[in-house]
């Protein structure tokens, strides 16, 4: 599962950890996962998934009921959270308000004893690289809710540690400066090489920051993949749906035969889709919207149903179209506004919808 | 507060009542008792107001310094006690399970369900010599004696020839642990509502930092409970200053605090000028501890915001 072209050993592996709270609330179930050193991993799900209580667990700070956490080759069994070598950015970033900036980041470097003459240029240093040189004697109650966040960063970093945890960094600024710090990060990770490990519930953020996302749900482990491997391939419904937008229709398997699938779609009839290996059991099949076409008359290529338009939600660069049969199917079609011409046009009355067959996700789960 | 303003009527409903109030049985007396120390006896029940610092300058005798300045050491003491004890009490409230707490904080809260009266005579059985304390010692030092006996090392007289109780009540010992008894809920309650409002993610930053659990006490909990740590003193140290019923119940001849001077002006000695002036000198030292307060509190916020 680990893609290491030096063939190193994974800087974090999860070993079957479960997690039960007192009061008999399951939050994680068999979760194994393994981290390759310098990635940038996600770990994505809805709020109240489980995924924030397994980066405690890599942080020490709640301890797995069942499996182990090795990071860099150490079973971290009994290892205390002041231990380990990973750090963490808190959602709430925890920049202790009674120091200054400097003394937050030389907070984790004093801690350690030892020579303490480096301390002052680590610190300088950690700051030039989250941007915030000169703003060091600085009390954290004149910071802006960015500003906070690069403290903290800069408090975790300094320490160099092999692993940085990082909990819903990005929830509490507002979307603009989301965006801003999203690259931000990409690019801190890119200059100090240290493997983060980033909890996150905003798929957009896992997708365009993450090397790979490990989708989590009700604490079970549904898929870990690339960005591009999870939008364009799901394997569940959830992962189908949680990422992204989705048109999902259910079917029964007619079987597979010669590479092609045949399953009769509940109020839209039989569909043939080109399949690898052979499926058995009833399936659920997917199109994402953007790979929909809407056309006047019947293309011959693809598959095509007619239906009737109900509503256009024009969003700027692209409109959505919601469409549905006179079998009850609904349809979500994203059109894509490449002119302003296009723009202008919107589509009305009964069309068809038709995509490729290829295009066609066979979900088992 | 800005909708008050444009509606005076409404506030002046809700303010008239308690403002008149504490004119009438706040001020007044006080006002009172502050001409009053201006004043000097003349016969038996008569007081004029002669508007001379007389009163004051004889507080400053040595006779009553020395008293002031052993209710300043005992309340002193009695804060810093309670102030280590309340801590160790509010941290564990803080960190039970959350359905522990409110029950905790009720035994906290209990004592105040008690007048104070009987519980420092419940102090007085705990205490003296036929008390709980010295019954328990002395069921221990009979239990060790018959140990020593059993090894047959009883004739050597190691413990003693007898059990001999523990002096405990009617001194400066047994004032100071009447006061800690008696303040240790004003200091738990301050330092408990600022430890629960603090956010728990300071502390797991600190750990998560290299630091151990000492280092995060020090460097990270105590720091952000001061202005709980503040309260608590103040709340403590002020009527613990004060106190009368403690020293004059559980207290020996030398244990006297300014309250009992006071209260002997006013009652045997039939002194009130002299003790409305020691009554204001208390009150004056009260009011300035809390001004230094508040100027290093503003400073500090001061300071933060720079």
């Amino acid at each position: 599962m680990v893609r290491d072209p030096h063939g190193r050993p994974p800087i974090i592996s999860i070993n079957g950890v479960s997690k039960s709270f007192p009061g008999g609330v399951q939050a994680l179930a068999d979760i194994s996962i393994e981290v390759a050193e310098g990635e940038f991993f996600a770990l994505l799900g809805p709020s109240g998934c489980g995924k924030t209580t397994l980066l405690r667990i890599l942080a020490g700070f709640e301890t797995p009921s069942k499996g182990d956490v090795f990071i860099d080759g150490r079973n971290m069994s009994r290892v205390a959270p002041n231990h380990r070598p990973v750090n963490m950015v808190f959602q709430s970033y925890a920049v202790f308000p009674h120091m200054t900036v400097a003394e937050n980041v030389a907070y984790g470097l004093k801690v350690g004893g030892g020579d303490r003459s480096g301390i002052p240029a680590r610190v300088e240093e950690a700051l030039e690289l989250v941007r915030l040189a000169g703003y060091g004697d600085r009390s954290p109650q004149q910071l802006s809710g960015g500003q906070t966040q690069r403290v903290a960063l800069a408090r975790a970093l300094v320490k160099k540690p092999r692993v940085l945890l990082l909990d819903e960094p990005l929830s509490a600024l507002d979307a603009k400066l989301r965006e801003a710090m999203q690259l931000e990060l990409v690019r801190l990770q890119e200059t100090v090489g240290i493997t983060f490990v980033i909890v996150t519930h905003d798929q957009n953020e896992a997708l365009s920051m993450a090397d790979r996302i490990a989708v989590i749900e009700q604490g079970r482990l549904l898929q870990v993949a690339s960005p591009l491997e999870l939008y364009e391939y799901p394997t569940s419904r959830f992962v189908a749906d949680f990422i992204g937008k989705m048109n999902l229709f259910e079917g029964t398997n007619l079987g597979c035969a010669g590479g092609v699938l045949s399953v009769n779609v509940n109020g839209l009839g039989r569909m043939d889709i080109p399949c690898e290996d052979n499926i058995e059991g009833d399936v659920g099949l997917a199109v994402r919207p953007e790979k929909m076409l809407l056309y006047d008359h019947r293309p011959d290529d693809r598959l095509a149903y007619e239906a009737i338009v109900d509503k256009i939600a024009y969003q700027g660069s692209e409109t959505r179209v919601f469409l549905s049969t006179g079998d009850g199917i609904n349809f979500e079609v994203s059109v894509r506004n490449a002119s302003r011409r296009a723009a202008a046009e919107s589509a009305s009355g009964s069309v068809w919808v038709a995509w490729h067959p290829a295009d066609t996700l066979i979900l088992r789960d | 507060m800005e909708s008050w303003r444009r509606n005076p009527l409404t506030f002046w409903v809700f303010a008239l009542p308690p403002s008149l109030w504490l004119a009438v049985f706040f001020l007044a007396p006080l006002a009172l008792v502050w001409m009053m120390s201006f004043g000097e006896k003349v016969g038996l029940i008569d007081i004029v107001i002669s508007w001379r610092p007389d009163n004051y300058l004889r507080a400053m005798d040595p006779l009553y310094l020395q008293i002031f300045l052993k209710s300043f050491w005992f309340a002193g003491l009695t804060t810093a006690v309670c102030l280590v004890m309340g801590f160790l009490v509010a941290v564990a409230i803080t960190f039970a399970p959350p359905r522990r707490r409110p029950l905790l904080l009720l035994l906290v809260m209990l004592p105040f369900w008690t007048n104070l009266l009987i519980r420092t005579y419940a102090l007085i059985a705990v205490f003296r010599t036929k008390g709980l304390v010295n019954f328990g010692l002395e069921q221990m030092w009979e239990w060790s004696q018959s140990v020593l006996q059993g090894v047959g090392l009883g004739d050597l007289g190691l413990l003693g020839p007898e059990f001999e109780p523990l002096q405990l009540l009617y001194n400066n010992f047994a004032v100071v642990a009447g006061l800690v008894y008696v303040h240790l809920p004003f200091m738990v309650l301050p330092l408990y509502a600022a430890l629960d409002r603090m956010d728990r993610s300071f502390i797991e930053a600190s750990l998560d930092l290299g630091a151990g659990h000492i280092r995060t006490f020090f460097s990270v909990v105590i720091p952000l409970a001061m202005p709980g740590i503040v309260s608590g003193i103040i709340i403590t140290f002020v009527p613990a200053l004060g106190s009368f019923l403690t020293p004059d119940l559980l207290g020996g001849t030398d244990s006297q605090m300014i309250a009992n001077v006071i209260e002997r002006q006013f009652k045997s000695a039939n002194d009130w000028p002299f003790g409305a002036a020691l009554s204001f000198i208390l009150m004056y030292v009260t009011f300035i501890a809390i001004a230094l307060r508040s100027l290093w509190a503003g400073r500090a916020r001061r300071g933060s915001a720079a």
